[in-house]
């Protein structure tokens, strides 16, 4: 079984992630078990898809937290995909998810996630990381200490260290 | 200047073990060379023709002396015993090991200097007025803004990965010492008709393959907004700025294709939402990082010293020392000295670890133990009385950082260019020195007046060629280094993209090349006016025709796809 790190937690990864085909055409939704779908599939199936319960939603770079908009508070896990480590685009979509619209479920990143990334990836509002195959996902782990302050407001210390070095 | 307290400390300090680890990891295999690349380009850390290359940030060109001390000490055990200063204030070392490199950010961090995102797709080295604090023409202290910026960038976590880099810069004087207007965001601090102090928000300047002038796209920006401001402006070129071409990535094609009123329009959209959140700024917080900004001390003086004022007029070489390298200061009986890192033979911006100790031992004797870095690759001692100006030159001489041209044309600004850098398409460094060679005598140079020969070697205009009065590029033609010649170019508060001349150069050609511009200026000019308005006056034919005139089939080949 794969594994995930969930609240700093190396648990089983259960979730199956369907991807639409080459032409857009989606995935047969399996009747059993969590899926994760992407942004396109729910909003385009969101009734049955909610009806039918253990569903999770994912992001590419180019999607636009703004079409879920509050549909993100309902749901319990999002997915976003980072297919380069250097593609920042994910950062912000998990700030907008958190901070904008409302989602306090599973925030995950898969793709390439390993312990370098794990820090900015946290302090974005992710708790769930996909770490690459090829990593050792109990090093990774120890990336979510490689700093413990910060200058900034961020989701996982929405005081910026302005106000808490005024504050003591 | 800023002072770290431990909490500054401890991450700079967390950074320099967690690159020790990616160091580590590298060089057991356990990251490959694509993941680590991006990681230490994060440190300022590329690796080079002949070694890796470690650039060192210096926070708005603001140095101590006891920081000097520590340069010089790197630069003779981790390098060859020179450090090189930057066109963006920083500082750069040409030789050190990979395996060291941990070591030197150890030794740079107990002096609160990093390498922190000195290079890579992510928020740059912020830069200001190298007399910011002390001009005469100040408006507000830009420095407290350039670290409320310093800290929001360090380690910002949406925008650790962005399409590309992006450079910041802020100006607070009548005259833009800055650059604002070609950095990705320029920001020039004003006061209003009340007094009140705010910003001008410039996005989308910039050099490189396409020459932008910034466009103002918040004319009035409170500074308690300054943050979420940035952070908008951050946010939308993070999620839309163009990821699948380098070469098309910066901030300022974004602008372009959306066009500066459309991209403010977005900004303005996404702000709404940020505005007024935890991010905005206290009046705590301003009041906290401008006490590091405070004037010093001064002696009280009622106006110029009688003493320096005789010794300008009687000693010529003095007087000429400071008629271009000494700077008005806002201190009456004080003055802002410009250090030439501009010596005959030696690579503009190079210093020498016993000239660093010589001058951190000068700052403190004469400037209260303060520097700056400029971005024309200079360093100013800020603080100096101006009775003491004529035993500082004295020393100045003696170390040969007292070239009294700073402004003239031998004032090179110039790259590393392919002697040292891996992007390069030609050497700049050679071609510098033998203008400056050709160029020796101190007369003529003090007749020709200010021209700003700026020179890069290769598109990505590290040495800002395009904002030059005389701008030279290096290009690769088929394998070989050419020249290319840009007329017309300025910065500052009128800023200009020079127009290109016309086919470039061999190597050996450019000293003749510059000459024969020179001269058409010189034939050209009325009284004592400058390069820039003789050339504006009379256009880039007569210098064309003269460059070009007996060579009818000297085009060179057809440039290699570069443009």
């Amino acid at each position: 079984m794969p594994k995930l790190i969930i609240d700093r937690q190396i648990v089983d990864n259960t979730a199956t992630l369907l991807r639409s085909a080459e032409d857009g055409a989606f995935a047969a939704v399996p009747a059993q078990g969590t899926v994760i779908v992407p942004l396109a599939q729910y909003l385009a199936q969101k009734t049955e898809l909610n009806a039918r319960g253990d569903v999770g939603v994912w992001f590419a770079p180019d999607d636009e937290p703004e079409l879920l908009g509050a549909d993100a508070a309902a749901l319990s896990l999002i997915a976003v995909e980072f297919p380069a480590f250097t593609d920042g685009r994910g950062f912000s979509i998990g700030r907008l998810l958190r901070e904008r619209y409302g989602f306090t479920g599973e925030l995950r990143a898969f793709g390439d996630v390993f312990k370098d990334t794990l820090n900015y990836l946290t302090r974005c509002g992710f708790n769930a990381f996909v770490i690459r195959e090829d990593k050792d996902i109990g090093e990774a782990l120890k990336g979510l200490d490689d700093f413990t302050e910060s200058y900034q407001s961020s989701v996982a210390q929405p005081m910026p260290l302005f106000r808490r070095r005024h504050a003591s | 200047m800023y002072v770290y307290d431990e909490l500054d400390q401890k991450i700079v300090d967390q950074r320099v073990a967690q690159f020790r680890d990616q160091t580590r990891r590298y060089l057991a295999g356990e990251l490959t060379e694509d993941e680590f690349r991006p990681l230490r380009l994060q440190n300022g850390l590329y690796i080079q023709r002949h070694a890796p290359m470690l650039r060192v940030a210096v926070p708005y060109g603001e140095l101590a002396s006891r920081q000097v001390r520590v340069l010089a000490k790197i630069a003779r055990t981790y390098d060859r015993d020179y450090g090189h200063f930057t066109t963006r204030q920083n500082l750069q070392y040409n030789w050190p090991k990979l395996e060291d490199v941990p070591q030197i950010l150890a030794e740079l961090a107990t002096v609160q200097m990093h390498a922190i995102q000195t290079s890579g797709n992510c928020i740059r080295n912020t830069t200001t007025d190298q007399f910011a604090g002390v001009a005469h023409d100040e408006i507000v202290d830009p420095r407290p803004w350039c670290e409320i910026i310093r800290e929001w960038s360090t380690f910002h976590p949406e925008f650790a990965h962005l399409p590309r880099k992006f450079k910041i810069a802020v100006n607070g004087a009548a005259e833009d010492r800055a650059a604002i207007l070609v950095h990705d965001i320029g920001i020039n601090v004003i006061r209003n008709e009340a007094g009140e102090v705010g910003f001008q928000i410039y996005v989308g300047g910039g050099l490189g393959r396409t020459p932008i002038i910034g466009s103002l796209i918040k004319p009035w920006l409170e500074p308690m907004h300054l943050l979420s401001y940035l952070d908008a402006v951050l946010r939308v070129y993070n999620r839309y700025g163009r990821r699948d071409n380098k070469y098309k990535a910066r901030i300022k094609i974004l602008v372009k294709a959306m066009t500066p009123e459309a991209f403010g329009a977005k900004v303005e959209q996404e702000w709404v939402h940020l505005k007024d959140g935890p991010t905005t700024l206290t009046q705590g917080e301003i009041d906290r990082v401008s006490k590091f900004f405070t004037a010093p001390a001064y002696e009280s003086f009622a106006g110029d010293d009688a003493g320096f004022v005789a010794a300008r007029q009687d000693n010529k070489g003095f007087g000429r020392w400071v008629e271009r390298n000494v700077f008005a200061h806002k201190q009456p009986g004080y003055a802002c000295v410009t250090l030439s890192l501009k010596h005959p033979g030696v690579a503009p911006g190079d210093v020498s670890g016993d000239q660093l100790d010589a001058i951190a031992d000068l700052a403190d004797k004469y400037s209260l133990g303060e520097l700056r870095a400029s971005h024309e690759q200079n360093l100013i001692l800020p603080y100096v009385k101006q009775r003491d100006l004529l035993a500082l030159w004295e020393e100045l001489k003696a170390l040969k950082l007292a070239s009294p041209t700073v402004g003239l044309l031998t004032d090179v600004v110039c790259c590393p260019g392919g002697d040292f850098c891996s992007l390069a398409n030609a050497k700049s460094i050679p071609i510098a020195l033998a203008i400056q060679e050709r160029f020796d005598n101190l007369d003529y140079l003090y007749d020709l007046g200010e021209i700003d020969l700026n020179m890069s070697g290769c598109m990505n205009a590290c040495g800002h060629h395009h904002v030059g009065n005389i701008g030279i590029l290096g290009v690769d033609k088929n394998g070989s280094e050419w020249y290319q010649v840009s007329l017309g170019g300025r910065q500052g508060v009128g800023a200009s993209i020079g127009k290109v001349i016309g086919p470039s150069f061999a190597q050996d050609e450019m000293p003749e090349v510059i000459e024969k511009i020179i001269n058409v200026f010189v034939a050209a000019r009325e009284g004592e006016e400058p390069f820039i308005d003789v050339f504006d006056r009379i256009g880039m034919e007569p210098f064309k025709t003269r460059v070009y005139a007996g060579k009818p089939n000297a085009r060179a080949p057809k440039e290699v796809a570069d443009a």
